[in-house]
């Protein structure tokens, strides 16, 4: 039905489920969702899989339930990573120009890239994106291509997602398995920030905090750069553990309480109140204080936002996320998150919808799917155009190789 | 204007050695108080104040001020500052008269505990308005302590930061720097406190003995003035015909100040050099030179100190202030208006900043007295009896703590803090 050269995938392995995502780019270069799975993960924690088995089964449900929702096969994926051993950092790299006009050329632009990707990272760990920033030139900042320009000093920053290289390889491992060839690996991140973040956006500058099940992934953009990435070990499935523990009730229980009751900012009328739950008989068997339940929930989100807060404003750019602070992922559902992430960020807060893509059905733009519909994108950008049929578009891509590619 | 502003301070304006006292606040601020009691301090009035019976039973000091309500029946704050606080207001009768009397006052105590953080904020308080120079020396508690002492030690620095006239703050953690792996608690604990007695030294030995080169004690007062003063210090010795060169290189290894960092940020820095009686003036160049290369920004002053028993050693004290921007635009009470009593002459070296007027110094405003008043009464214990009317009978956190579904997991760490246990049990929320 389709051709599936000009298909992109996109597979995001969570600790709650797996979501893999259909992606079709059709006759104009347009970029067109045309299908999703979905399974309940099992076997995964934390954002990394502690099951290969029971994974790898999860996996082959939503990539199945993809396949016969667009009636393709899926051949290639890009799969998302995280995981609390990721990291980012940014590296500044510097290059003297030494032509005697001091003339800038497309060799002093790639040596300079070249001296800032080159860096120290322990021996078990491997980059996953390095991505340009600006350049600056004899200390000048904020230029895009220096090419041609006259400097003597060019230096340009590079932000580095890296981590360790076997605990990414397990999921790579895993796809394989299922006859499935892994195109690249994508921080998951910077995977929920393309799907979200419009071009404006990052121009202003936001945040994009992804609240998985299992990890928490945070990216920022300023000045139309990735800036700033970080990942926490901590996500929906704390919040859960926090109530069991709390509460004294089991895991699954916990989850439901969760979805049913929860709340980012406790709310008065909760005081004093109890909740009775029930077993499968209807017959009451524990009787819950629901302003503990609440107060558990929002101090355990309270002090994730810190930590975000904390962590930005080490790296000076709290000043800079007046784009926004966008959430998504399971955790963009919890009632007054936003509420709360405003009086932390102190800036205005979205749930995360993705508007910039054909094709998808409003029931397919949930918060939950963003990493993977994002992984989608970053799948086209990466793939090369398919060469369109007919004289006239032809024409076009010819006039396109010309001209300057942003 | 503070209230003894006026009254005459002879002692100080005939001898020149000001009456200096020294209160130690808290376990660990009256545990340093100890180690201040040997001859070189015989000249200071040492005074403890604690809330806890059994640390001040340890103090040798006949000043003692224990702070106690019934509710606590000797057992100390519980780690709550709001109690030490609440506390220290109900007693500030007892802190006022342990501070008449002196011209400086020097705080000593560890932040984080429930005293320290309390309980030092008032009595700075209390001193300065009883007309003394307050210094406060204090340690911040080392991170693995955990989220809430180090909040609490935070917010209480900066209350004393409004009150003291300068901060002297050594972060425990930073000592992480001076110890191996296998260096013991005990150790860690006494380089630490040993790091702030040395700071302690060096300021008394600036006010104490006459100087070849002398810091007045207005110089001192100009240079941590600003009320948002945070100090580093550092202190190093050398010995034999390399040492001034051997101080330069310990002082900007140092890592107290960042490894010079601190020395390039500091808006004032005061260097005290000590050595024999063969201290030539080459070697105070040099170190003086290389130290004012550091600062570019920095107001230096600098002391010299003859001592015979030095003989060939060379010791420097140096104390880098950073003014820090005011984070409210507080009407300051500051020691501009005190020159009658800093050895009857101004200072010309700093000219008063606008907010504060010669004239008429505003004091605390309207506002903030009555947020003050609102803040003693929620904490006085008179105002609380109504909403509890008997003590919170808090759990202790006995038995290993369950992590549930990661309890098998790579935990994670940040920051010395386990999050995988619950936020709330970390906290300390009691569930009943």
């Amino acid at each position: 039905m389709f051709d599936e050269a000009n298909l992109i995938v996109g597979l995001e392995i969570g600790t709650s489920k797996i979501c893999a995502v259909i992606g079709e780019i059709n006759t104009e270069g347009a970029l067109n969702i045309i299908a999703l799975g979905q399974a309940p993960a099992r076997g995964v924690r934390k954002g990394e899989i502690v099951d290969a088995p029971l994974a790898e089964e999860c996996v082959r449900h939503a990539i199945v339930e993809a396949e016969q929702m667009a009636n393709v096969e899926i051949r290639d994926v890009f799969l998302g990573v995280t995981g609390g051993h990721v990291r980012g950092f940014t590296n500044r790299g510097v290059h003297r120009v030494l032509s005697a006009d001091r003339n800038i050329t497309e060799d002093d632009v790639s040596d300079v890239v070249k001296n800032a990707r080159a860096i120290n990272l322990p021996a078990e760990n491997s980059i996953i994106h390095d991505v340009r920033q600006h350049f600056l030139l004899d200390g000048q900042p904020g230029i895009v291509n220096p090419a041609g320009f006259v400097g003597k000093l060019l230096e340009v920053d590079v932000h580095v997602v890296h981590g360790v290289t076997n605990r990414m390889q397990n999921s790579v491992r895993l796809v394989r398995n299922l006859n499935l060839e892994v195109n690249e690996i994508v921080f998951n991140g910077l995977a929920s920030a393309l799907a979200l973040l419009s071009s404006e956006q990052k121009e202003l500058g936001a945040l994009v905090i992804d609240l998985g099940g299992g990890t928490t992934d945070y990216v920022v953009y300023v000045n139309g750069v990735v800036r700033h990435t970080g990942v926490f070990a901590v996500g929906g499935d704390h919040i859960s553990n926090d109530l069991g523990h709390g509460l004294k009730v089991p895991l699954s229980r916990a989850e439901k309480l969760k979805v049913e009751y929860g709340t980012a900012v406790p709310d008065e009328a909760a005081r004093g109140q109890s909740i009775t739950i029930t077993n499968e008989m209807n017959l009451p068997i524990k009787t819950l204080n629901l302003e503990h339940l609440q107060r558990i929930m929002s101090l355990r989100l309270e002090e994730l936002f810190q930590i975000i807060r904390l962590d930005l404003e080490e790296a000076e750019l709290l000043p800079y996320i007046q784009g926004g602070v966008f959430i998504c992922g399971g955790g963009a559902r919890i009632p007054h998150i936003a509420q709360l992430a405003e009086t932390i960020f102190q800036a205005p807060v979205a749930l995360g919808h993705t508007g910039s893509l054909s094709g998808l059905k409003s029931a397919l733009d949930q918060p939950e799917f963003l990493t993977a519909i994002g992984l989608v994108k970053y799948g086209s950008m990466r793939s090369p155009k398919p060469a369109p049929a007919g004289f006239l578009p032809n024409l076009k891509t010819m006039f396109n190789r010309f001209l300057p590619q942003r | 204007m503070t209230p003894n502003a006026e009254t005459p301070t002879p002692a100080w304006e005939t001898t020149g050695s000001p009456v200096i006292k020294i209160i130690g606040i808290g376990t660990a601020g009256v545990a340093l108080l100890e180690t201040l009691a040997t001859a070189e301090f015989a000249g200071a009035h040492r005074v403890a104040v604690s809330t806890d019976q059994s640390s001040l039973n340890v103090s040798t000091t006949s000043a003692k001020l224990l702070l106690e309500a019934k509710g606590l029946r000797g057992l100390g704050t519980g780690g709550d500052a709001e109690r030490g606080y609440a506390l220290a207001e109900e007693n500030v009768a007892g802190l006022k008269s342990a501070c008449t009397g002196a011209q400086v006052v020097l705080l000593l105590a560890g932040l984080g505990g429930g005293a320290g953080s309390g309980i030092t904020p008032v009595v700075a308080r209390v001193a300065r308005e009883s007309g003394a120079l307050v210094l406060a020396f204090v340690t911040l508690p080392f991170d693995c302590e955990g989220n809430r002492r180090s909040a609490q030690a935070k917010a209480s620095l900066a209350q004393i930061k409004a009150f003291a006239d300068g901060v002297i703050c050594l972060p425990n953690q930073k000592a992480y720097k001076l110890i191996d792996e296998h260096t013991s608690v005990v150790d860690t604990f006494r380089i630490t406190g040993g790091l702030l007695l040395e700071a302690i030294r060096g300021i008394w030995q600036l006010m104490t003995r006459p100087g070849l080169i002398q810091i007045h004690l207005a110089d001192l007062c100009a240079l941590v003035r600003d009320k948002n003063a945070e100090g580093v210090f550092a202190f190093v010795e050398a010995s034999g015909p390399a040492r001034s060169r051997e101080v330069i290189d310990k002082l900007l290894a140092h890592p107290l100040l960042d490894e010079g960092k601190a020395l390039t940020e500091s808006d004032a820095v005061m260097v005290s050099l000590m050595a024999g009686s063969d201290l030539t003036m080459a070697e105070v160049n040099r170190v003086m030179e290389q130290i004012t290369r550091q600062c570019e920004r920095a107001q230096v002053i600098m002391g010299a100190m003859v001592d015979d028993a030095w003989k060939t050693r060379l010791s420097v004290t140096l104390i880098a202030a950073k003014h820090s921007a005011p984070p409210v635009p507080e009407p300051v009470e500051t020691a501009f208006h005190r020159p009658a009593r800093i050895g009857g002459r101004p200072t010309p070296t700093v000219t008063p900043s606008p907010s504060a007027s010669p004239v008429a110094n505003p004091g605390p405003s309207p506002l903030q007295m009555q947020q003050r008043e609102q803040l003693v009464k929620q904490h006085a214990p008179g105002g609380r009896r109504k909403a509890d009317g008997k003590m919170k009978q808090e759990m202790l956190q006995l038995g290993t703590i369950t992590k549930g579904r990661f309890d098998k997991c790579e935990p994670t760490i940040h920051k010395g803090e386990d999050l995988d246990v619950p936020t709330y049990f970390r906290r300390g929320m009691p569930l009943n």
